[in-house]
């Protein structure tokens, strides 16, 4: 069990339980979808800028645990942030979920380092991943589904 | 725990099985491995993993036009294994058994080699709402490349096939009529004779994707009498890489190859290739003859132990796992047809399915989750994705309660 606390810590079930800046964005700058076909995960995320910056920012959809908790958690720490802080910090947190030898800068991760756990589930980074994946290809402006596959 | 205490004692001696599968004293994370991803594949019994390693060790050379001894015994080897599995299925002569890589190969190959000469624009298939990708894609592509259509049956609240509108989709356009044997993801086992007598009526040919049902029953393609069954060798105990069509003579006889090169010849110049006789017509290049030979020692295997014990030992574990899960809060079963065999799929209320695995796997549980390439069926019963577990012949009660007990954590993890 305690292992599996590692995983999925009470962080994380809470913002599975209650998502943070859940729904669609009236009228969003950008907006993106996402898909994870080996679990079925699907979620949009919307983006407003104001200028470089993410002035407002939401998610929409359906998943697991670990996707739908990152994706809200994600949304809290990128609002307000430049597009380049928000590019950094997706880079931290794939080298947080993938890279067991990474040095990392827990003051700038904040509350993400609580996906620190998916490390050992190898199977479950596409699921932390996705909604950055999705961001990243709403600020960028492609329409395109982004897949995890 | 469940009250089927009712059920006959099964007269399958299970504990000497599981002897016979070495990965099954494997620990998982702490736990004994409790594998119940069947469907998925099965594990292999010593038999084959010992014709496999013998063969690599001390038979290994390439078939046909050897003429030094171990090419021979090689050749030998593989002429037997063909044998083993045309009476497994009882087909009527081993030049109806056609191996392959897997069922999706063989499937694809009755696609492009049965379907590009048979199928034409305008013309149909017919093929149900509860098959595999493997038994939905070839055909779309089919479709694409000769612009016939795809009808599909509908399928009912349990998972059951709806006989009446499967049937009123053969019509005169009708090419070939593709169904699964046992559905992958509901466990349904649909009535594939009353399917063939359909068929037959309009003088429509039928496939069979037997995948899932080949190591749960026996199967008789003459009783049957489909034109085509597709299976694979790694869900029935043996090797992966390794899959068998049959196919009706008649048939076979009139396809042309589906893909050239060597072994598959009679004779080559620039000008005209002859083709050789069945089954080497569809067999070009070098087989995975480790592979057959570990499919026929499967299939002694299977036989050796028999589905007479097996069949009732897989029922009781069905019936068994139904009611036990049906006691956990908030669970749901996805396939409740009245004719089932071996799997039991599920959600549960608050808990994604991919979550429920990656909690059961910390208990040692092995369950697959997610489409289980079957997507229209998660349309069909509105969920993105079911957990599964499916039991084979080395499968026990107490590893179904130890399911149980795992989904006990999901739900403390995911209260409802």
């Amino acid at each position: 069990m305690s292992e599996l606390r590692d995983l999925y810590q009470e962080v994380i079930l809470d913002h599975n339980r209650r998502p943070h800046n859940f729904g669609e964005l009236d009228g969003a700058d950008r907006h993106a979808d996402g898909y994870n076909p080996l679990c079925g995960d699907r979620l949009a995320v919307y983006v407003n800028l104001d200028g470089d910056r993410i002035s407002e920012v939401s998610f929409l959809g359906s998943g697991c645990a670990i996707s739908k908790a990152s994706a809200s958690l994600m949304t809290d720490a990128v609002k307000g942030r430049t597009l380049g802080e928000a590019r950094g910090l997706f880079e931290e947190f794939l080298a947080l979920v993938t890279d067991e030898a990474a040095v990392l800068d827990e003051a700038s991760l904040g509350k993400l380092a609580v996906f620190a756990g998916v490390r050992d589930y190898p199977t479950r980074v596409k699921c932390a991943s996705l909604a950055w994946h999705t961001l990243r290809a709403a600020v960028e402006d492609r329409h395109e589904v982004v897949s995890t596959e | 725990m469940p009250d089927v205490a009712a059920a006959p004692a099964p007269a399958l001696d299970v504990e000497r099985i599981r002897r016979d599968f070495p990965i099954l004293a494997r620990m998982v994370r702490q736990h004994r491995l409790v594998y119940l991803d069947n469907a998925a594949t099965t594990q292999k019994p010593r038999p084959v993993l010992d014709a496999l390693a013998r063969y690599y060790s001390d038979g290994n050379a390439n078939i046909h036009r050897g003429v030094y001894t171990l090419s021979e015994e090689a050749t030998a080897a593989y002429d037997a294994a063909r044998v083993k599995v045309q009476r497994f299925v009882n087909a009527r002569a081993s030049r109806e058994i056609i191996f392959t890589r897997n069922s999706t190969e063989a499937i694809n190959l009755v696609a492009q080699s049965f379907g590009r000469r048979q199928v034409g624009p305008g013309d149909e298939i017919v093929i149900t709402h509860m098959e595999h990708h493997s038994n939905i894609v070839p055909w779309q592509l089919l479709c694409e490349q000769v612009g016939a259509q795809l009808r599909v049956a509908p399928i009912d609240d349990s998972g059951t096939l709806q006989l009446d509108e499967l049937e009123r989709l053969i019509g005169p356009r009708t090419k070939l009529v593709s169904v699964v044997h046992l559905s992958n993801s509901l466990g349904t086992i649909n009535p594939v004779r009353e399917i063939v007598r359909m068929a037959k009526r309009r003088d429509v040919p039928v496939l069979i994707d037997g995948s899932q049902a080949v190591y749960h029953m026996p199967v008789d393609v003459q009783t049957l009498g489909c034109d085509f069954y597709a299976f694979t060798g790694h869900k029935l105990y043996g090797p992966t890489g390794i899959g068998v069509l049959y196919g009706r003579e008649e048939w076979l006889e009139r396809m042309p190859p589906y893909q050239g090169g060597g072994d598959m010849i009679r004779s080559v110049t620039f000008e005209k290739t002859t083709y050789a006789d069945l089954p080497h017509k569809f067999e070009a290049g070098t087989p995975h003859i480790a592979g057959v030979v570990g499919l026929g020692a499967a299939v002694d295997y299977l036989q050796e132990v028999g589905f007479e014990a097996i069949a009732p030992h897989e029922a009781d574990l069905l019936a068994y796992g139904t009611a036990a899960l049906s006691d956990v809060k908030g669970l749901r079963l996805i396939g409740t047809a009245e004719r089932k065999a071996s799997i039991l799929a599920f959600v549960m209320k608050g808990a994604h399915p991919h979550d429920v695995g990656t909690i059961v796997d910390t208990e040692g549980v092995a369950v697959r989750t997610g489409h289980h390439c079957t997507q229209p069926i998660m349309d069909r019963f509105g969920v993105p994705a079911t957990a599964r577990a499916s039991v084979a012949m080395y499968n026990t009660r107490e590893e179904i309660d130890a399911l149980v007990r795992a989904l006990e954590r999901v739900r403390e993890m995911f209260p409802v």
